[in-house]
């Protein structure tokens, strides 16, 4: 055992019915951490949530928090430390939201469950904390996937855990209260030191909110880590066996496939220009080449993804003869050229150069892929 | 949110008052209607002081009051067995009647009393409640068995009402082969009926579902939590086996218990807490569970008024009124379902 750790688990396997799915699970979290399961779905994050809330008896190793294995923990001193957010929909019967927050204060009632003054305070304390005490008196089944969201969290953090536990907690969420609800899962874990276990789809999302991230996929899990060390275009491409498109970690989002063929068109870009002209050019179907981009240019991510060929310069550096030449070379075997640059600096000056050549040799010259 | 709480409290209030406000009509109808019609102060002269006409006297001491008695405590019941059953299905109509709950203990029941009655003079009410129970778990198992396949809730009732229909197709057979003289008995316990009720029979009711109720009611915390589903109720503490276990046999046996006496009655156990729920709006079990019970009492007590008073002397069963009362209601909870 590793008195460091506020959450860990020792060659934890979890499956279903005494069948493991997924073995030797080690987490080591320290509170106020927020770990984020990603992977492909049915790789069983929901298999690990439920076994970590004991929801699903775990096959064979331990978990433990704060140093005690959850095994010989009564259903008491479990619900006072986890508190869960589930993906079921609801369905309750004449339940105010209030009502269904003031669920969480169960493990703190006495026998017929009747809300203390301090009850009450934590109650509207929590749904405060969420924005959503101007909801108390609506009935639950009245309100929108959002607001239910943030209520059932609500109800989760008036339990007063130590740790919560969320299995897709943004599914029905839009944008706006996503953030949100990221925005408060990272309050409670920077201000109350609360522990969050949890699985998302949105990638771009489990980068910014997480401090460790899991991959779930397969028998084994092979990469547990900080963002920065998961968040590779290898490993996330491997995780979702990305053969028709890409990751790019820097955009932290996937890009279609690359157009496949030989490339008829010449983009000449840079400072951001490409970017529209480079995924009109995609939904086309179209393979395309694009230059001279310097490698410090956003165009040049993109063009990484998406262009049969990218000609670049290192940062920093104005264009050389060298790779200008070559570029050169390569666009004589494309018949139609795009432009996207209305001016020109130090650096990239032979980007015009390049145009006029192209205007010279009488290619076909476009303003815009939408024109194909 | 004090003014809220307040309107709730409120709420609570108007509908316990209006509840014992009918109950206590109800009462005095029912002592005081029937095929005889006893005036008020004779009434009074029999039960407070003990004395007036002899006939007038034993109609209401041996036949009247312990009929009422019998409306107020089975009707509790199954109020209460029907809130259970809809806790456990997250369900609105779910009920001992729809599931084929009563059903199994009718035809347990009726089992019984044909062997035993063929062999000795009577049955004694432990022995009818102990056979209620079997069948009642034996229905329960086997919609228990089926909600394990079936995913959809609609499906569920269907079952439950096949159930129903053959364990009423068996306790006709035997019904149609037992001896002449215990079919009268039989023909009109397997309608349902409150009639023929003793003042032993009372007391073995009332020592049996009054603890049982109260059972229930100190369950409300839990109850309370599972309203919000299995996983949320397991998350907050609640050993969800062992809940689930006494949901069934507190719902089975309080529906048993009102088998054994009455008969099947129907659609109580969906009609009532639909109907107080509603006019508390709130499920919250600490408050629903015993206005439930006393809404059953108030259901049931009206239903066997007109039962025994519409077409009097003939009477009808308790079954028949409640039905009439009771299916409307849950047309109702389908359709607004269905809405959702």
């Amino acid at each position: 055992m590793n008195t460091k750790y506020f959450f860990n688990t020792k060659k934890l396997t979890v499956g279903y019915n005494g069948k493991p799915l997924i073995k030797d699970i080690e987490i080591n979290l320290k509170k106020g951490q927020i770990l984020t399961l990603i992977g492909p779905n049915g790789s069983g994050k929901s298999t690990i949530l439920k076994s970590i809330t004991k929801h699903l008896k775990s096959i064979c190793g331990t978990i433990y928090i704060d140093n005690k294995s959850i095994e010989n923990m009564s259903n008491k001193d479990m619900a006072q430390k986890v508190a869960v957010v589930l993906t079921d929909r609801l369905k309750t019967e004449l339940m105010t939201c209030k009502d269904v927050v003031a669920t969480g204060r169960y493990p703190y009632t006495g026998m017929l469950g009747i809300l203390s003054k301090e009850d009450n305070i934590q109650v509207r304390n929590a749904m405060e904390l969420v924005n959503a005490w101007e909801l108390r008196n609506r009935d639950f089944t009245e309100i929108s996937d959002g607001q239910r969201q943030r209520i059932l969290l609500a109800r989760a953090i008036c339990q007063n855990p130590e740790i919560i536990v969320l299995d897709e907690p943004t599914s029905f969420l839009d944008i706006h209260y996503e953030l949100e609800l990221l925005n408060i899962l990272r309050t409670l874990a920077e201000e109350r030191g609360i522990t969050v276990i949890m699985s998302l789809h949105e990638l771009d999302m489990a980068q910014k909110v997480s401090d460790l991230v899991m991959c779930v996929k397969g028998e084994y899990i092979t990469h547990i880590g900080t963002p920065k060390e998961i968040f590779q275009k290898e490993l996330i491409s491997k995780l979702y066996d990305l053969s028709n498109g890409s990751y790019n970690p820097l955009f932290g989002s996937f890009e279609m496939e690359r157009p496949k063929g030989v490339p008829m068109v010449f983009v000449i870009a840079g400072d951001g220009t490409g970017i529209a002209e480079y995924r009109t050019l995609q939904k086309k179907r179209i393979p395309f080449v694009t230059g001279i981009l310097h490698k410090n240019d956003i165009d040049y991510q993109l063009a990484q993804d998406l262009a049969s060929e990218v000609f670049f310069e290192k940062s920093f550096e104005p264009i050389s003869e060298e790779t200008f030449q070559s570029t050169l070379k390569r666009m004589q075997s494309c018949p139609i050229v795009i432009n996207c640059l209305e001016t020109y600096g130090e650096l990239n000056i032979k980007n015009k150069a390049l145009y006029e050549m192209a205007l010279r040799q009488g290619k076909k010259n476009l303003e815009s892929a939408a024109m194909l | 949110m004090k003014e809220n709480n307040d309107k709730n409290y409120i709420r609570y209030i108007i509908t316990l008052t209006v509840l014992i406000i009918l109950f206590a009509v109800l009462i005095l109808l029912n002592i005081k209607l029937g095929s005889v019609d006893v005036s008020v102060k004779d009434i009074i002269d029999i039960l407070f002081h003990r004395r007036g006409n002899e006939t007038n006297y034993n109609i209401l001491w041996k036949v009247r009051l312990p009929r009422i008695m019998a409306s107020i405590i089975l009707g509790g019941a199954l109020a209460l067995s029907g809130f259970l059953l809809q806790t456990f299905f997250n369900n609105p109509i779910a009920g001992p009647y729809v599931l084929g709950i009563s059903s199994g203990s009718k035809m347990m029941v009726a089992l019984v009393m044909i062997t035993i009655l063929s062999r000795y003079h009577s049955v004694s009410s432990a022995s009818l409640i102990a056979a209620a129970f079997a069948g009642a778990i034996l229905s329960m198992g086997f919609v228990l068995i089926i909600s394990r396949r079936v995913q959809s809730v609609s499906m569920l009732i269907v079952c439950g009402v096949m159930i129903g229909y053959i364990c009423s197709a068996i306790t006709d057979i035997m019904i149609t082969f037992a001896d002449d003289a215990n079919i009268v008995n039989l023909h009109n316990w397997s309608l349902g009926s409150f009639s023929g009720t003793s003042w032993r029979d009372v007391g073995v009711m009332a020592s049996v579902v009054l603890p049982t109720s109260l059972i229930v009611f100190l369950m409300s915390k839990p109850i309370g939590a599972y309203q919000l589903g299995e996983g949320y109720a397991k998350n907050m503490g609640v050993n969800i086996k062992l809940f689930r276990i006494m949901l069934v046999l507190l719902s089975s046996f309080l529906c048993a218990c009102v088998t054994a006496f009455a008969g099947p009655i129907s659609f109580v156990g969906i009609a009532v807490p639909h109907l107080v729920k509603s006019f508390l709006r709130t499920s919250k079990p600490l408050i629903a569970t015993p206005l439930c019970f006393l809404g059953g009492s108030v259901f049931c007590l009206g239903c066997d008024l007109i039962a025994r008073t519409l077409f009097a002397p003939v009477e009808l069963s308790v079954s028949t009124v409640s039905s009439i009362f009771g299916v409307p209601i849950v047309i109702y909870i389908m359709l607004r379902k269905r809405v959702q």
